[in-house]
């Protein structure tokens, strides 16, 4: 009698718990486990600025995950794809059929002296990261106790997370290497209008100004010699593909895991979705694209559709922090173009700033801040590459969000 | 005030699951029809209100329109008049070959949602005695089942409204779902005008600007197909918002957590992407919703006619269970179903899986009950069979699945059904087809014979409305002299075909049958007698005894589940069966227009309702008329992997860029089923009728 085929899920996050919901859900037969390092179930990542501000309860944000078994806590550290075996922290082995390698990412530690602890066991007090639930409720004691913030990167998580420390009532700064918040998204234009909303909030930016040291006193040191003094550190400089179980395994790495449009890694039998997968050059970190790579894996491990391909996404970039939103996709800050024209419309008492940019009758990219009432007009127009109307300053306005 | 002789007979339309009161006074000697059309201000449904279709009712009664002799198909392949005796003996040695040759599943029958409640019983019961098949279902599968089977799996029990239309003015705040009364139920419109004037704030759901949607505070404009993300990203923001009632999901309901977890899936910015529904918008009406006293959420087939419509519905009622407005006054749940008969037609037994009473045909103690009051063994009784699309796609095949002869009542899948270019080929393999029709139907044009039946005002019957009211309508012309009723139909069958159990064509007669065999079930008539029924304006189900008096609202003190608590359903959203590709770039829905009704078989003989909406359209956005070079009024293909249908295009912003509508009440070139997707609900059968992937072409 042959056993009940297995599959094996590294990673019990966001991608992993939606593979697992969707395998079972379009007929899929195997045993799937989820092997976590965290110690608890799946989790919706995206809420966590939220969980900080006391919008969601802790607990509020788990996600379904079939009928998949749950390992919590059960962290992988080999695996043998010729053996189909993979070894967890406590050297029991499991064996696999199929291998779904979900690591997700780990924050991104800056060279920032005395950031660690003096003996290097990790972050020194008062120093966060915020990628996980225990992050969270770490960053949130902490913040009790706290009147001062300091943020170190201002990207998306920056931003989000100096928003939610403002709600708790903490004077925040945000220290940020690039030339404008959010440079991979925005343009300078919008960056200056969400700094103008932060700053409404309580949240101070320094663009431009690069962190060199934590000082022993806890004050934030920056390289052009002056020191803000604070409560609390939160670092918030990207994240990284946890890679190193793969790349251990002899599977092909670039900055993420490497797979093809069929999300199959170089080793056979062992596929890689989400923060950790790199698809055609391109490593997403994006909660969007992880769910597309879980869907088509979905439909391909269980039969339901084992033509199934996954060839990209353009991802929206979009942000609701408390009254603070924007969407941004797209090409939104082209390099000179002659064919391409820009449409702006900024409006300073609103507080909100809006780009088009277009070739010809096409949309190229788009940006929305503070009003974003034709979002869903406009990233559709993008999606289908439909021509836009002869006035397309009106699918700026919320009058003409549908005409 | 309207004065009325005292000839007047106070009955109700012949049209749409509201079923309106209205008078039917006598003309003058010599008129084109019998009586004509006044307004009975004292029903409580519509005050004396009757939109297009029910003041031009009488029309249906002229000689030209409706069928007036049997007809049989000559060798030529023409339909020519015939003797009742001639066609009955024909359809029951017909049946009865077949029957003998194939077996008796080989023999379908397909009911409709606009019958009778005695009507739609004895269909239930003729099929499963006198012709002893499983194979009957109906077009009722392709309405609200969906609602049905959400509605059963949340509840325990499906009655369209829990509730009077009458409570709708007094919530707080109201989400009306891919329904479009202002064109499909105008009388009703007045319910949620009232509801606004009251303070009260009505959100419209519908992925056109409906004149529904006009009249909305708020209107959510989602892709079509994707409602069911839609209502997950609400009730992710009532948790967000702290707005979920934990009291009562507590107390009241089981499986919160599943639905949390669906719902923490789905948070505004996905669901912004996935339903193109700006989060601001979102946010706005899970405020409104989730900080209401008091609240409902009604459906109509927007999200039932989808390849996920039950999920679908699910998802809306875990918003109420979540909110705490469900099993309390002035809140709840609802279907606002289609057809006529749309309620009874699901409860007495045409359906595949059902007995009278809203009962299952699998259940021993179902089937012993309802054997007991036919006379017969339970064993004898069918099992299960399958769903109208299942089935009509069965017609015609070799082999032991095929189904050789068809008995229609009461339907047009030429027009209605999904996919309706191969149902209508399968429907000429049959080796009989039989309709019983009042009018020549697309369906009646291709039977082997033709049975003209009674309609509405010449005949008297019950009807449930869409809220669980039942009423009785009312002969008031004498019938044609060559036509008989349906219940004489079947009876003269049943005789023909040796059945072992009795039929009789009174109606009131069956519906004493009826309440026996509905008594105990869910849909409970035993207390009903047509003296009740006239003398309090109709009587809500459950109606246990004659001393009950009905039941206008349910679940105040527990649901119709084993342990009293409503169940949150587990869903999570799914794309359509079919998403725009290269090929097929948009979406097609389909719906309908005021002055038509379902398969357009009655309206389109009405030429007050022809003149007002003389045929098919495309509507189309002025963007993408732009695109195609398209002018408004001119021809235009839409096209799907199923067929071709040509209809003037009508440019309009009120529909998205993305997606095209057309209405379904036509037949010919312009037929919308032809394109349209028969993707089934895993659970309720329903086909995906509101979603499908096409292109449109210049012609």
């Amino acid at each position: 009698m042959t056993r009940e085929p297995r599959i094996a899920v590294i990673g019990a996050g966001m991608a992993a718990a939606r593979f697992a919901e969707r395998y079972h859900a379009l007929g899929g037969t195997a045993r799937v486990t989820l092997y976590g390092a965290e110690p608890r179930a799946p989790y919706n990542r995206v809420l966590l600025a939220d969980v900080l501000t006391g919008r969601y309860d802790a607990d509020a944000i788990s996600l379904p995950f079939g009928r998949a078994e749950l390992r919590p806590g059960a962290e992988a550290v080999g695996l043998d794809p010729a053996a189909r075996l993979l070894t967890l922290a406590d050297g029991s082995t499991e064996p696999w059929d199929k291998l779904v390698l979900a690591t997700g990412a780990n924050p991104v530690l800056p060279p920032i002296r005395g950031l660690r602890r003096p003996d290097g066991t990790g972050l020194r007090d008062g120093v966060h990261a915020l990628r996980t639930l225990a992050d969270c409720a770490r960053l949130t004691e902490d913040a009790t106790q706290a009147q001062r913030a300091v943020v170190i990167g201002g990207g998306v998580l920056g931003v989000s997370t100096a928003r939610a420390l403002a709600a708790l009532g903490l004077a925040v700064e945000i220290v940020h290497q690039g030339p404008y918040l959010i440079e991979r998204q925005l343009d300078a234009q919008a960056a200056a209008a969400l700094r103008g909303a932060l700053r409404a909030l309580g949240v101070e930016t320094y663009p431009g100004n690069r962190a060199r040291a934590v000082t022993a006193a806890g004050e934030v040191e920056l390289a052009n010699g002056y020191r803000l003094d604070t409560d609390l550190i939160v670092l918030a400089c990207g994240v990284r593909p946890r890679t190193a179980l793969a790349h251990a395994a002899g599977l092909a790495v670039g900055t993420g895991i490497v797979v093809d449009d069929t999300l199959a890694t170089s080793a056979p039998h062992v596929h890689a979705i989400g923060d950790c997968a790199q698809h055609r050059g391109t490593v997403h970190g994006l909660a969007g694209p992880a769910w597309e790579q879980a869907d088509v894996l979905a439909a391909r491990l269980s039969g339901a559709d084992p033509e199934a391909r996954y060839t990209g996404s353009r991802p929206l970039a979009r942000l609701s922090a408390g009254p603070i939103e924007y969407a941004a996709f797209g090409d939104v800050q082209p390099d000179e173009q002659p064919e391409l024209d820009v449409l702006r419309l900024t409006d300073a008492t609103r507080g909100s700033y809006k780009k088009l940019v277009l070739r010809g009758d096409r949309l190229v990219g788009a940006i929305l801040l503070g009003d974003l009432a034709t979002v869903g007009d406009l990233a559709r127009a993008l999606e289908r590459d439909d021509p836009l109307p002869d006035h397309p300053l009106h699918l700026l306005t919320t009058l003409g969000a549908a005409r | 005030m309207t004065t009325t002789t005292p000839a007047a007979t106070a009955t109700h339309c012949p049209y749409c699951s509201l079923q309106c009161g209205m008078l039917l006074a006598p003309t003058a000697i010599g008129s084109a029809v019998p009586v004509q059309v006044r307004e009975r201000a004292d029903f409580p449904v519509n005050r004396g209100a009757l939109c297009g279709k029910g003041q031009n009712a009488a029309a249906l009664l002229a000689p030209g329109v409706r069928l007036s002799t049997p007809l049989v198909r000559t060798g030529g392949g023409e339909l020519r008049a015939a003797t009742w005796a001639e066609v009955l003996d024909r359809v029951a040695a017909g049946l009865a070959a077949i029957r003998a040759e194939h077996g008796a599943d080989a023999v379908g029958v397909f009911g409709g949602g606009g019958l009778t409640n005695e009507k739609a019983y004895q269909l239930g019961k003729f099929a499963r005695v006198a012709l002893g098949t499983a194979t009957i279902d109906y077009n009722g599968r392709f309405c609200m089942s969906s609602a049905a089977a959400a509605g059963r799996l949340a509840f325990g029990l499906d009655r369209g409204l829990p509730f009077p239309l009458a409570d709708i003015p007094h919530t707080e705040c109201l989400i009306l779902v891919g329904a479009n009364p202002a064109e499909t139920m105008p009388p009703a419109l007045r319910y949620f005008r009232e509801l606004r004037e009251n303070g009260g704030t009505l959100i419209v759901v519908d992925p056109r600007r409906t004149r529904t949607a006009e009249q909305a505070d708020l209107h959510l404009q989602p892709v079509p197909g994707t409602d069911l993300a839609l209502a997950l990203g609400l009730l992710h923001l009532l948790i967000a918002d702290q707005t979920v009632d934990a009291d009562f999901v507590a107390e009241r309901t089981t499986g919160f957590e599943s639905a949390r977890a669906a719902a923490m899936a789905h948070w505004p910015e996905r669901v912004e992407s996935v339903t193109g529904v700006p989060v601001s918008q979102l946010r706005e009406a899970a405020r409104h919703f989730g900080r209401a006293r008091t609240g409902m959420v009604l459906t109509a087939r927007g999200p039932e006619q989808q390849s996920k419509g039950t999920d679908t519905v699910g998802a809306w009622i875990n918003l109420c269970l979540a909110a705490g407005k469900a099993g309390r006054p002035y809140s709840g749940y609802g279907c606002l179903t289609g057809q006529g008969n749309g309620q009874g037609g699901r409860e007495h037994g045409q359906k595949a899986d059902q007995l009278p009473g809203y009962r299952s045909i699998e259940d021993p103690a179902a089937r012993a009950h309802v054997a007991a009051v036919w006379g017969v063994d339970p064993d004898t009784l069918p099992r299960s069979g399958r769903s109208a699309y299942e089935l009509l796609d069965s017609l015609g095949r070799p082999g032991p699945d095929g189904v050789r002869a068809l008995l229609v009542m009461g339907s047009n899948p030429v027009v209605s059904a999904p996919r309706a270019a191969h149902i209508t080929a399968r429907l000429r393999e049959l080796e009989l087809l039989v309709v019983c029709d009042a009018v020549l139907s697309e369906t009646a044009q291709l039977a082997d014979v033709v049975l003209p039946s009674t309609q509405w005002a010449e005949e008297t019957g019950t009807m449930t409305n869409l809220e669980g009211r039942v009423i009785l309508r009312r002969q008031a012309v004498a019938p044609p002299p060559g036509v008989r009723s349906d219940l004489w139909i079947m009876r003269a069958l049943a005789e023909r075909l040796d059945s072992q159990a009795e039929f009789d064509d009174d109606p009131e007669t069956v519906f004493a049958e009826l309440r026996r065999a509905s008594a105990g079930g869910q849909a409970d008539y035993a207390g009903l007698d047509y003296q009740r029924l006239r003398a309090e304006d109709g009587v809500f189900w459950p109606c246990p005894a004659e001393d009950h008096p009905g039941t206008p609202r349910l679940f105040l003190d527990r649901f119709a589940t084993p342990d009293g608590r409503a169940r949150f359903a587990p869903v999570t959203h799914r794309p359509a069966a079919e998403q725009p590709d290269q090929e097929y770039p948009l979406y097609l829905t389909t719906g309908r227009v005021l002055a038509q009704y379902q398969s357009g078989a009655q309206t389109r003989r009405v030429a007050e309702l022809t003149a007002a909406a003389p045929g098919p359209f495309v509507e189309l956005h002025p963007r993408l008329a732009a695109r195609l070079e398209v002018t408004d009024g001119e021809p235009l293909a839409v096209v799907s992997r199923r067929g071709r249908a040509v209809a003037p295009a009508r440019i309009t912003d009120a529909i998205r860029p993305d997606t095209v509508f057309m209405p379904f009440h036509w037949s010919g070139a312009g037929r919308a089923n032809t394109l349209t997707n028969p993707a089934l609900d895993p659970t309720s059968k329903m086909p995906e009728f509101k979603v499908c992937a096409v292109r449109v072409e210049k012609v």
